[in-house]
C-alpha cells in the first residue's frame, strides 16, 4: 500500500501517534511506541517472530498483548491505512465556483515595515486605492462568479487598507443592501496596521466585519525595529492602544473574531516574548508568523535558525500548557476530532478557482500573493473573469500533485502550503520540499498543536 | 477512551466517512502563507457538520 506511513513523536513525556489518512490519533506508551517502528504493513494477525527479539526485556503476554492493540488499529483501519480513494477524488476535483475574493483596495501604506512581502504597499508597482466603483464591480463579479453558493467571503486587504475606508465601506453598504435580492450572506474581513483606527472606524469593524486582523510585532523593540512609519519612528505606541479599544469593545455576537498577527524575524527568535507581552496587552487570539523573505535579508529565518526556532515553539507550548498565559495561538490550533472533510484537505486555499484576488485597477489574480507577477494576471472584473486554463490547473493543484507533499505526514493538515511561495521559490507553483524552512517549521507547529490538543 | 492498555485512541478514523459527503465548498477560504494569517487547514470549521 502506498502512502500508508504514519507519523509518531514523542513530546513532553507523551508518545503521539498520527495515522495521516484516516486522522487517527492516538497516545501510546513507549513499549507500542517502539514496536510500531518496528513494524510495516500489511501486519500479520499474530506477533511477528522478531519482535519478541526486540523487545527481549517484556515478557511475551506483554508484547503480545501490545501486538494485539496495535493490530486491531490496523484491522479497524487507524493505523497504516493508506490514501486509498484520496487519489481519486484529487483527479476528480474540478475547479469549483468562486466563494472568496481578497480586495486590494490599497495599494499604498502608511508605514515602512522593512520585511514588507508587497513592497510597503505598491506591490512593485504604482501606489493606487481602488475606487469605490470598482469595488462595487468586484462585489457584483463574486456574485456573479460564486454559482449556487450562498455564503461569500470578502476581505480587505493591501497596502493599508484603513486608506481606502470610503472604498471599504462602499463595497460592504453595498454588498448588505442586495444580499436579500441576490439570495446572497456576505462575511467580510479585513487586515489592518492600525494607524488610521478611529472610533468610527473600529465601531462599523466591529459591526461589519465577521474576523479582522490586527497587525503587531510584539513587544515594543520587536515592533519598532521594523515596524516604521514614515518618518523613520516606530508605530507601536501609536497603533496598541487603537488596537485595545477595538478588541475590548468587540462582543457583537457573530463578530467576535479578531486576532493580533505579528511575524518573528531573525532580530527576535525568542517570539514566546512578544506573544508573551501581546497576552499582557489584553490579547488573547494571537499568531506569529515566520517572516517570508529570501535568505539574503539580514532578518530572514534561515535553515540554521531551525532549531532556536523549535525551541521557542516549545517554550510557547509549555507557556501555553501550564496555564501561564491564556493565550489563543493561532497555529497552536487543530481540531482533531472534527475539521474539514478528506476533500477540503486536498487542496488547501483555494487559490485561482474558489479565492482570487483584485488589484486597485479590477485586475484579477489567483491570489493576493500572485499580485505583482504578471504572468499570473487572469482577467478584469469589469470583463471577463479568471481564465479557465488558470482555474483548471490550480483545481488539479493539490497534495498528490505538489512534489514533495504525497510522502509528507503532514499532508492532510497542511494541505500542500502556500502555491505562491512554490512559484516565488522554485518557479512552480507545484513544487515543494519537506526539508524547506517553512515545511519544517509548519511540521513542528502542528506537533504542538496536536499534542496541546490530544490530551 | 477505550480499555486499552498500551495505546489509547483519541480520535479515531474521522476522514474516512468524510469523503463521500464532503466537499460542498461551504466552509470558509484560508490561506496557507505567513503573509496574511496562515491557517492550518486542518483548523477549519466545516460548514456542512455546523448547519446539520
Ligand atoms: S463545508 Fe464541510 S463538507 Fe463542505 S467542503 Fe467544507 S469541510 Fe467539506
Ligand atoms: S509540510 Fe510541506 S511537504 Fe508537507 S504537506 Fe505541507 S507543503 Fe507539503
Ligand atoms: S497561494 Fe499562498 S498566499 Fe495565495 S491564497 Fe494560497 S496559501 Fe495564500
Amino acid at each position: 500500500m502506498k502512502n500508508s506511513k504514519i507519523h509518531k513523536f514523542a513530546k513532553d513525556g507523551g508518545y503521539f501517534i498520527i495515522d495521516p489518512p484516516s486522522g487517527s490519533a492516538h497516545i501510546s506508551d513507549k513499549l507500542a511506541f517502539d514496536m510500531l517502528g518496528e513494524l510495516e504493513p500489511p501486519l500479520p494477525e499474530n506477533t511477528p517472530e522478531r519482535v519478541y527479539g526486540i523487545f527481549g526485556g517484556f515478557s511475551v503476554s506483554e508484547i503480545d498483548e501490545c501486538y494485539g492493540e496495535l493490530y486491531g488499529l490496523y484491522k479497524g483501519g487507524a493505523l497504516f491505512s493508506g490514501d486509498g480513494d484520496c487519489r481519486r477524488y484529487a483527479e476528480a476535483v474540478s475547479a469549483a465556483p468562486l466563494k472568496a475574493l481578497c480586495l486590494h483596495v490599497s495599494h499604498d501604506c502608511n508605514l515602512r515595515c522593512g520585511y514588507c512581502f508587497a513592497g510597503t504597499g505598491g506591490y512593485g508597482g504604482e501606489r493606487t486605492l481602488m475606487s469605490p466603483e470598482t469595488a462595487a464591480e468586484s462585489i457584483d463579479f463574486l456574485v456573479r462568479n460564486s454559482g449556487e453558493r450562498t455564503l461569500l467571503e470578502a476581505d480587505f486587504f493591501g497596502g493599508e487598507p484603513l486608506m481606502a475606508w470610503e472604498t471599504v465601506t462602499a463595497a460592504v453598504d453595498y454588498a448588505r443592501s442586495r444580499e436579500e435580492e441576490w439570495g446572497k450572506r456576505f462575511k467580510f474581513t479585513i487586515t489592518t496596521n492600525g494607524l488610521l483606527l478611529d472610533d468610527e472606524k473600529i465601531d462599523y469593524i466591529n459591526r461589519e466585519m465577521c474576523n479582522c486582523v490586527l497587525s503587531l510585532d510584539g513587544r515594543e523593540e520587536t515592533n519598532d525595529r521594523i515596524r516604521k512609519t514614515l518618518s523613520g519612528g516606530g508605530s507601536y505606541g501609536a497603533v496598541t492602544p487603537k488596537f485595545q479599544k477595538l478588541v475590548k469593545n468587540r462582543n457583537k455576537p457573530g463578530f467576535t473574531d479578531y486576532y493580533v498577527r505579528g511575524t518573528f524575524t531573525a532580530y527576535n527568535l525568542d517570539f514566546s516574548e512578544d506573544a508573551t507581552e501581546m497576552a499582557r496587552l489584553g490579547f488573547r487570539n494571537i499568531s506569529i508568523e515566520p517572516v517570508t523573505a529570501p535568505d539574503d535579508r539580514p532578518y530572514a529565518i534561515k535553515r540554521e535558525h531551525i532549531p532556536r526556532v523549535f525551541e521557542e515553539y516549545d517554550r510557547l507550548y509549555s507557556i501555553i500548557k501550564n496555564g501561564e498565559r491564556d493565550i489563543n495561538f493561532f497555529h497552536f490550533n487543530v481540531d482533531l476530532k472534527g475539521g474539514p472533510c478528506v476533500i477540503r484537505r486536498l487542496r488547501g486555499c483555494g487559490c485561482g478557482g474558489e479565492y482570487a484576488a483584485v488589484t486597485p485597477e479590477g485586475e484579477l489574480y489567483p491570489c493576493h500573493r500572485f499580485i505583482g507577477a504578471k504572468e499570473w494576471r487572469s482577467g478584469n472584473v469589469s470583463r471577463n473573469g479568471l481564465s479557465r486554463e488558470k482555474r483548471d490547473y490550480f483545481a488539479k493543484t493539490h497534495i498528490y500533485s505538489k512534489t514533495g507533499c504525497a510522502d509528507c505526514w503532514a499532508r492532510f493538515y497542511c494541505s500542500g502550503g502556500c502555491n505562491a511561495l512554490s512559484y516565488e521559490r522554485y518557479g512552480d507553483a507545484r513544487a515543494t520540499d519537506g526539508e524547506s524552512v517553512e515545511c519544517r517549521l509548519m511540521k513542528k507547529r502542528l506537533e504542538c498543536a496536536i499534542a496541546l490538543n490530544a490530551v | 477512551m477505550d480499555a486499552k492498555k498500551h495505546i489509547k485512541t483519541v480520535t479515531g478514523r474521522i476522514l474516512k466517512e468524510t469523503a463521500e459527503k464532503g466537499g460542498c465548498g461551504g466552509c470558509r477560504a484560508s490561506c496557507q502563507s505567513a503573509c496574511k494569517t496562515s491557517c492550518t487547514v486542518a483548523n477549519q470549521s466545516c460548514e456542512k457538520q455546523q448547519n446539520s
